[in-house]
């Protein structure tokens, strides 16, 4: 029988491996040396602000990995031997593979900063840095301030959880605006003002330039690099982005770029080795996306292609209409299609923006200046249907027409507030149109005939 | 960061103290209990009406100050910070003693209402006694220990569901339902059916005295409905009876079916009932308890089913106790009857299995159990009863063994009791007969479904920690399914707390709510198929 081991038990290997398993009878084993189940990375947060206990953020009961015979080994794998196909384990032990797949996930990125080792000193990607939290930030009393370093999604996030317990937050954002190297003007804006509200020191345009220790090595202060300003605090956290993780891979031979270099079958330049997640990273970018897509749903695409290839039906990734969302503090974010911010802006593109009078709500919508087709739609604080939108893409929609039926695309709980006739009287008065919005139908959501 | 040590054994820390004002307003809820206690060991109060306004204005203004000050200068959101880390709500210390405080009170209330100073043909002492005033000025009668518990019961949802508003004020669904909820407690359940009993022997009823009847308490949750002293009283009481009986039977067999076809079982485990009304409010800080295991979901469909098995026997056996043979007395005999019975299970069951059966795969070997063992059981009625008994049994017998071990333990002692031990609704889950009949309907032939926002789940867990009902949605939101589950009571939470927008309630049409294929949007649309085909 076939032996299969892949390397990383997180979305992307488990999603792999479950599907190797509905379609084949062959071994699969699984290392990995962070936790002995999977569980949902993107729920860390949830645990330190006492929303979930650990074991809730683990998608699957125990038992499920012996039912359905996936093998799980906790060990770090140090080399991989693709010459004799094994692997070395904790240094010791050999693990043989027929077949080897890669979901080695991502680590935080350190940009060699002074002091960047000290104790108090951590990123946000592990169980471990979640545990390590608990020692460096367990209350207001033990840690009096905390600095994060970077403004991206998980900066915002350690923020908010730091905040759950009341323990001051500086938050140095390189950036003039929040995430605006993503998000158009208005929503970062908004973003900046619900960081304040939420009583974050956010400081834009301000980057660190060292951190300090005291006598025991642990952090004591940080130093600004625009005003020299030292701030004192006990916990820095650092989350200026995540590289693929990848060290132990150095000398095997595996063709390795930013990521692990794969083409559009996932397949690395060593046969029988295959690359998926965080870690890989394709030859050439797909449309509009990035070469290395670090979320949580393309690493789950990728473990049920690579499946395919495996059990024998050679198939390519092929992702379909990009979707994201995120939660900024209070505010839901989904974005489908694309809308690129000033910086990233293609030159055919032109934006639509609303914001609500009091709520923090607003939309962005992308369009095409020449061809007026339907590009893509930003939301904070109003949910949106994926399915309509994911249609509208493919069917090449032109914006007046996504506009009009903007209320089928709408996904906020029953009895919300609907929004769809101020946004549409803002586009109307924008561009000069006299669109009338359309009521939801069912019939068109369902493509019922 | 090397010396980190991992076997460390880490908890978090509660988010804040409470404050001044907080600890002000336990103080004030404190004393209108202390009020309640002290009448309970029989200190007796000079002015009843006085101290009794007094304990329930202190009650309900002690839990809505506490709560206004837990709230007020928070942003609408979620408001789960530190749920996991407070002993009342993560099955610790403080959460025991509640359970055990709560469960104290009801074995009380059911066995033992001497010692809340019911007194039978006298007056009240006691508690009860306090509570006199306002039982005469609603119904004319002195207070029983079912009116102590109902105005309780009343002022906790309506406390609480203050509160709840609050904790929830960003959500609409959440909001109007609540107030659908107090509502419902407050007429129907609790001030109606005191005004009702004014009217007992008036010329409005033609001198006949009806049944206690709270309207929105539906069989089988009122499993005594149809018991022949009700039956009689609702008869006896002119066109009002007979309207309300009626309007017991339209409830069975039509409002209930027409209501959840259109908009899921929620209608009334969610909008209308009290039991659920409770659970909703001073139950909503435990729905986090509930096991999301499989081993109990399996336990859950023996339990509840066993139950409806039981209720339907039960009452068939009930009705047909006191029943005649004779035709021309009266067209509905016990053969008729039972014949009516047999019939119209067997239709349904028909219905069911010709129509639905892909639908129920591996439940329908347990439904036609459930049907089979009615059937037998129907039959050996018909041979082995006489007067008065129904088997060896006396009708009565098992009439008072269900209503002993699903009305008072069942629903109450460990329904309520243990709010801080099972999650706040092991009754509706467990054994409430109504839920699960829904719930059957609510699978199999209802437009309501919760939508599942195509690919767009991150796994985080947060919709199956809340669901009170232990459905794990996350395992239907992660593969793009929607969940479409008997046992969900529509309360909306799952929805409420996800993170990324996935759920949806709603009302659509029957075709493809129930999708088992993944329907994860973004991906490749021929992988999806290949994805599908196994
Ligand atoms: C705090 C946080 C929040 C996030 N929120 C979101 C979000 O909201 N939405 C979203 O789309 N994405 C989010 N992400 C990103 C998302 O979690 C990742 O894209 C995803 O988890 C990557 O999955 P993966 O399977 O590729 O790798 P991982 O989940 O990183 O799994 C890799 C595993 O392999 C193990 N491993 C690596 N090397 C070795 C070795 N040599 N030997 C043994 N084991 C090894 C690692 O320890 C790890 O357990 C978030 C990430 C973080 C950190
Ligand atoms: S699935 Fe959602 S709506 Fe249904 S009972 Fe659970 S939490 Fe409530
Ligand atoms: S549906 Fe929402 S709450 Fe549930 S696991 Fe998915 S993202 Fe989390």
């Amino acid at each position: 029988m076939e032996n299969i081991v892949i390397i990383g038990n997180g979305i992307a290997g488990v999603s792999a491996a479950r599907h190797i398993r509905k379609l084949s009878d062959k071994r699969i084993i699984i290392v990995s040396a962070e936790t002995d189940y999977f569980f949902s990375r993107t729920a860390l947060m949830y645990v330190y602000m006492g929303h979930m206990k650990f074991e809730h953020t683990q998608p699957y009961e125990n038992w499920f990995w012996e039912k359905n015979r996936i093998e799980l080994v906790n060990a770090f794998v140090n080399k991989v031997d693709t010459e004799n196909k094994a692997l070395t384990l904790d240094g010791s032990r050999t693990l043989h593979y027929d077949k080897l797949i890669l979901a080695t996930g991502s680590k935080p990125n350190k940009f060699g900063w002074p002091g960047q080792d000290l104790h108090g000193v951590q990123g946000l990607y592990s169980k471990q840095d979640l545990d390590l939290l608990e020692v460096n930030a367990p209350n207001k009393e033990v840690c009096k301030r905390a600095v994060i370093v970077g403004g991206g999604l998980i900066g915002i996030e350690l923020a908010e959880m730091l905040r759950t317990r009341d323990i001051p937050v500086t938050f140095l954002v390189r950036e003039s605006s929040f995430w605006n190297g993503v998000l158009p003007e208005g929503e970062s804006q908004m973003i900046n003002e619900h960081i304040l509200e939420h009583h974050i020191d956010l400081r834009l345009a301000t980057n660190l330039k060292e951190i300090v220790s005291d006598e025991n090595g642990k952090v004591k202060s940080v130093i600004i690099a625009e005003t020299g300003e030292e701030l004192p605090c006990d916990m820095v956290g650092l989350t200026a982005g995540v590289t693929p993780n990848m060290d132990f891979l150095k000398d095997s031979g595996i063709e390795l770029g930013r990521g692990i270099k794969v083409n559009r079958h996932l397949e690395t330049n060593i046969p029988d080795v295959y690359a998926i997640g965080d870690c890989a990273e394709q030859h050439e970018a797909i449309g509009n996306r990035r070469p290395i897509e670090a979320v949580w749903y393309t690493g789950r695409m990728m473990g049920e292609t690579v499946a395919q290839t495996i059990c024998g039906n050679r198939i390519e990734y092929k992702p379909g209409h990009w979707f994201n969302s995120a939660k900024f503090l209070d505010i839901e974010y989904q974005t489908y299609g694309w809308v690129f911010s000033e910086r990233g802006m293609k030159d055919y593109e032109a934006h639509f923006h609303w914001r609500h009078s009091s709520e923090k709500l607003c939309i962005t919508v992308a369009y095409n200046k020449e061809t007026e087709q339907f590009l893509g739609i930003n939301t904070f604080g109003i949910r949106m249907r994926h399915e309509m939108f994911d249609r509208w893409l493919t069917q090449e929609k032109d914006v007046n027409y996504v506009m009009q039926h903007l209320a089928d695309a709408n996904f906020d709980p029953e009895f919300y507030k609907h929004h769809e006739s101020a946004i549409l009287s803002k586009y109307n008065s924008d561009r000069g149109t006299s669109i009338k919005p359309k009521k939801k139908s069912f019939k068109r959501i369902f493509q019922l005939t | 960061m090397s010396t980190y040590d991992r076997s460390m054994a880490l908890t978090g820390q509660p988010p804040k103290e409470i404050n001044l004002n907080q600890k002000i307003a336990s103080i004030v809820g404190m004393l209108g209990l202390a009020i309640l206690l002290l009448a309970t060991f029989n200190v007796s109060f000079p002015n009843k009406a006085f101290w009794l306004t007094l304990s329930l204005v202190s009650i309900s203004g002690g839990t809505i100050w506490f709560s206004w000050e837990q709230y007020k200068g928070k942003y609408p959101g979620i408001k789960n910070d530190g749920v996991w880390f407070k002993s009342l709500t993560n099955l610790g210390f403080w959460g025991w003693i509640a359970g055990l405080a709560i469960t104290t009170f009801y074995v009380i209330l059911y066995f033992f209402p001497e010692y809340l100073g019911l007194v039978n043909g006298g007056d009240n002492k006691g508690v009860i006694g306090l509570f006199d005033p306002l039982s005469k000025a609603l119904s004319g009668n002195p207070a029983s220990q079912w009116f102590v518990y109902g105005a309780l019961y009343t002022v906790a949802i309506l406390a609480f569901g203050i509160k709840f508003m609050w904790k929830y004020r960003h959500n609409r669904y959440e909001r109007i339902r609540t107030m659908s909820v107090m509502f419902f407690q407050t007429s129907f359940a609790f001030l109606i059916p005191e005004f009702m009993a004014r009217l007992n022997g008036s010329s409005v009823l033609q001198g006949g005295s009806l049944p206690f009847l709270d309207l929105k308490n539906i069989w089988p949750l009122n499993y005594y409905n149809f018991e022949s002293y009700r039956i009689k009283g609702f008869l006896s009481s002119g066109d009002i009876g007979f309207a309300m009986l009626i309007f017991a039977i339209l409830s069975v067999f039509v409002i209930t079916p027409f209501l959840t076809y259109k908009f899921g079982k929620r209608w009334y485990c969610s909008w209308v009932c009290g039991c659920g009304g409770l659970a909703e409010t001073i139950g909503d800080p435990f729905r986090q308890l509930s096991d999301k295991s499989v081993k109990a979901w399996k336990i859950e469909r023996w339990v509840i089913h066993s139950v409806v098995v039981f209720v339907t026997l039960m009452t068939t056996a009930v009705i047909y106790s006191y029943l005649g043979n004779d035709t021309s007395k009266y067209w509905l005999t016990k053969t008729t009857f039972l014949l009516g019975v047999a019939a119209l299970l067997t239709l349904v069951f028909a219905w069911v299995m010709i129509f639905k059966r892909d639908q129920l795969q591996k439940d329908a070997k347990y439904g036609a159990i459930g049907y089979f063992v009615i059937i037998i059981s129907l039959i050996a009625i018909h041979f082995f009863s006489g007067e008065g008994h129904v088997f060896l049994f006396k009708s009565g017998a098992l009439r008072k063994n269900y209503s002993f071990l699903i009305g008072s333990i069942f629903s109450g002692v460990i329904g309520t009791g243990f709010y801080p031990i099972f999650g706040n609704r092991a009754w509706c889950r467990f054994g409430c007969p109504m839920a699960a009949m829904m719930g059957f309907q609510q699978r199999l032939f209802s437009k309501f479904r919760i939508t599942t926002n195509g690919g767009q789940c991150i796994s985080c867990g947060n919709c199956s920690t809340y669901c009170e009902m232990g459905i794990d949605v996350r395992a239907y939101a992660q593969k793009g399914e929607n969940i479409v589950r008997s046992s969900c009571v529509g309360c909306g939470i799952c929805s409420a707390v996800c993170p990324r927008g996935v759920l949806k309630l709603e009302n659509g049409p029957l075709q493809g709510r129930i999708d088992s294929n993944q329907v994860l949007l973004g991906n490749d649309v021929d992988l999806m198929e290949l994805v599908n085909s196994k």
